[in-house]
């Protein structure tokens, strides 16, 4: 192999997003192709020749990943076919030889002809218009693919690597093969779609690190998911090392079990972060997160009572302890079957609780869902509003649950609102539950997607930790749970700090239990609290 | 020249895996059929042309074909468009 390292190892700091420690060849995702000047075209024949073998490569390409995650992926395997009959379209192809007949070079007709049935599908709004995206995807394919350079997308050379890309979207990261060791981008944040795939896979990951724009491909590099560290000009035999040593933590902490405790003994729940019965996994000490809404994401029809009743009762007859949130949409996260109208401001507009105000009986007939299945399965349902805001709205979600018998009744937190009048709230419910992604985001006023604006959404910040701990402090006072369910909570970096700050529960990803109860259990409460109080002190 | 009018079945209306299953099985069928929604009318081999329709759950559409083999190819996919596909993609998975 040619020596392609720069001279000695040198490190570049990013966020550090998913825990655990990995290295390899790095390798970055391609972007999309420059479309250079159009030449004229000699010989139809040939250029439309290449118009079809363009398509077919990229249709190809899109089959075969399908087929190595057939097994596994089901949904990614569907969203490959579905991109793969779109590239072998006949009408696209049809209308892309049209346009070679009319003079265009293969590059040039293949992006008109995307462009028109992008145009078509974007004009119809809602589902279709976030399959346009898609289709700009097919596009920078199939005219990288007659340009004869690289297919933009996650590269597949047959061998692990550390994957490099200015960020990732969903359809990159479906089908992201075994090969992948950890993952690398430039733009994103701690809440970005990387993190949370990273997360959810177990995969290393570090986000928003300006450096790796420079990483050159096949160079080895050394991956810290949990500090963010990356290190370059290491050797092959230095990364073999890096995965040895990181294996064997993974198989130390996966030998780990039984209930969240400090050194002490001092209790933390470990709970589990789920979207339905489909996420639930044998560790943690129940559900601190249902998300409910991911039930019925792709609705256009509101889902019937019946229909919620099995799907709650689902998950409270296999697990004993389980707090629902009530649908938490909005127009940033749209739910079609509640059609509300766009926003100019949709992270401050109409969401969670607030979408009550218009649209009353979504509620009523969830609460009423939740409390049947509770009485079916003879579980004791908690059940806690998103997007609380004020004493009142938690006064007047509190009546409606309790109205209907729901034993627990509990607001989220992540409005700075309803932080600094925590002790108010805690008047009106049984228990809070603190959602870290959004409440940085309204504290820092740093919109969660704002790829320059990581370092104000790290969970870390101190003025983040403050609202935490006025949070637990009220919980203390008034003797009720007070728990953590946003990103933070699985980040094993910030377990013993969250404890040390009061908090009582830590819901995740269930990926992340065994490193956030090895974090709790190497630390006293005492620690704990030290190392929460150098946190707030922090700049 | 024969054709058929149906309501689709399926919950997320004419997208997606119903949309997915509907293009395979017509493009399997060999027969040309167009589908019409109004005045709009495409392949229905083509998924891009069976999407642009932006068919929801109860849109009527219209399929239609003059060749050999239309009345088995059009009530093969009549067939299909009267299932709702999600539901059985529920029960399948």
């Amino acid at each position: 192999m040619p020596d392609l390292q720069p001279s000695g190892p040198a490190s570049l700091a990013g966020l550090g997003v998913s825990p655990g420690r990995t290295a390899g060849p790095c390798l970055r995702m391609a972007g999309p192709p420059a479309l250079p000047a159009p030449n004229p075209v000699t010989d139809t024949g040939a250029e439309l020749a290449v118009v079809g073998e363009a398509l077919e490569a990229v249709a190809e390409d899109l089959r075969r990943r399908s087929a190595a995650v057939a097994g596994g992926d089901r949904g990614a395997a569907e969203i490959l076919d579905a991109l793969a009959m779109m590239a072998d379209d006949p009408m696209l192809k049809e209308e892309a030889e049209q346009g070679v007949r009319d003079g265009l070079d293969a590059p040039h007709a293949l992006e008109a002809a995307f462009a028109r049935h992008r145009e078509a599908l974007a004009s119809l709004g809602g589902y279709l218009a976030e399959r346009a995206a898609d289709l700009d995807d097919l596009k920078h394919r199939a005219v990288a693919a007659a340009l004869g350079v690289p297919m933009p997308g996650v590269p597949s050379p047959g061998h692990p690597f550390v994957l490099v890309a200015e960020d990732l979207s969903p359809a990159d990261t479906a089908g992201l093969g075994p090969d992948v060791l950890a993952l690398v981008t430039v733009k994103g944040g701690p809440t970005s779609h990387t993190a949370i795939l990273a997360r959810g896979r177990g995969l290393p990951a570090v986000v928003a690190c300006a450096g790796a724009a420079h990483l050159v491909d096949g160079t080895y590099i050394a991956v810290d998911g949990a500090t963010g560290e990356i290190v370059t000009g290491v050797t092959e035999e230095d990364a073999a090392r890096v995965r040895e040593q990181d294996s064997a933590e993974r198989a130390r902490l996966a030998a780990t079990s039984g209930p969240g405790r400090t050194a002490d003994g001092h209790p933390v729940k470990l709970l589990l972060n789920i979207g339905s019965a489909a996420d639930l996994r044998p560790d943690g000490e129940g559900v601190g997160l249902f998300r409910t809404e991911f039930l019925f994401l792709d609705r256009k029809q509101a889902p019937t009572y019946e229909e919620q009743v099995t799907a709650y009762a689902d998950v409270f007859t296999a697990v004993p302890y389980v707090v629902v949130r009530t649908l938490d949409a909005g127009t940033d996260k749209p739910l079609p079957f509640l059609g509300l109208p766009e926003e100019p401001n949709p992270a401050l507009g109409v969401r969670g609780l607030r979408v009550d105000r218009v649209l009353p009986d979504v509620l009523d007939t969830q609460l009423d869902a939740i409390a049947e299945a509770a009485r079916r399965t003879g579980a004791e349902a908690w059940v806690m509003a998103p997007m609380v805001s004020t004493p009142g709205e938690a006064a007047a979600f509190a009546r409606r649950a309790r109205a209907r018998g729901i034993a627990r009744v509990g607001a989220m937190v992540e409005v700075p609102a309803a932080a600094l009048l925590a002790d108010r709230l805690l008047r009106e419910v049984d228990f809070l539950s603190i959602g870290t992604n959004d409440l940085s985001q309204y504290t820092y006023a740093a919109d969660r997607q704002h790829p320059a604006l990581a370092d104000l959404l790290d969970p870390a910040q101190p003025a983040l930790l403050r609202l935490v701990e006025l949070c637990a402090e009220a919980g203390r006072a008034a003797g009720k749970p007070v728990g953590v369910c946003g990103e933070a909570a699985g980040d094993a970096r910030l377990a013993p700090i969250l404890a040390g700050l009061g908090v009582t529960s830590l819901s995740m990803a269930p990926v992340c239990v065994p490193a956030v109860r090895d974090a709790l259990a190497r630390h006293t409460l005492e620690e704990c609290r030290e190392l929460a109080r150098a946190a707030l002190d922090g700049r | 020249m024969p054709e058929r009018t149906v309501a689709v079945a399926s919950a997320s209306g004419l997208h997606a895996r119903p949309a997915k299953l509907f293009v395979q099985e017509a493009a399997r069928l060999g027969v040309p059929v167009r589908i019409r929604v109004g005045e709009k009318s495409v392949p229905a081999h083509s998924m891009l042309g069976v999407l642009s329709l932006g068919a929801v759950h109860g849109t009527e559409v219209t399929l239609e074909s003059d060749a050999p083999g239309a009345d088995e190819a059009l009530d093969a996919l009549v067939t299909l468009l009267s299932r709702d596909l999600d539901a059985e993609e529920a029960l399948d998975a």
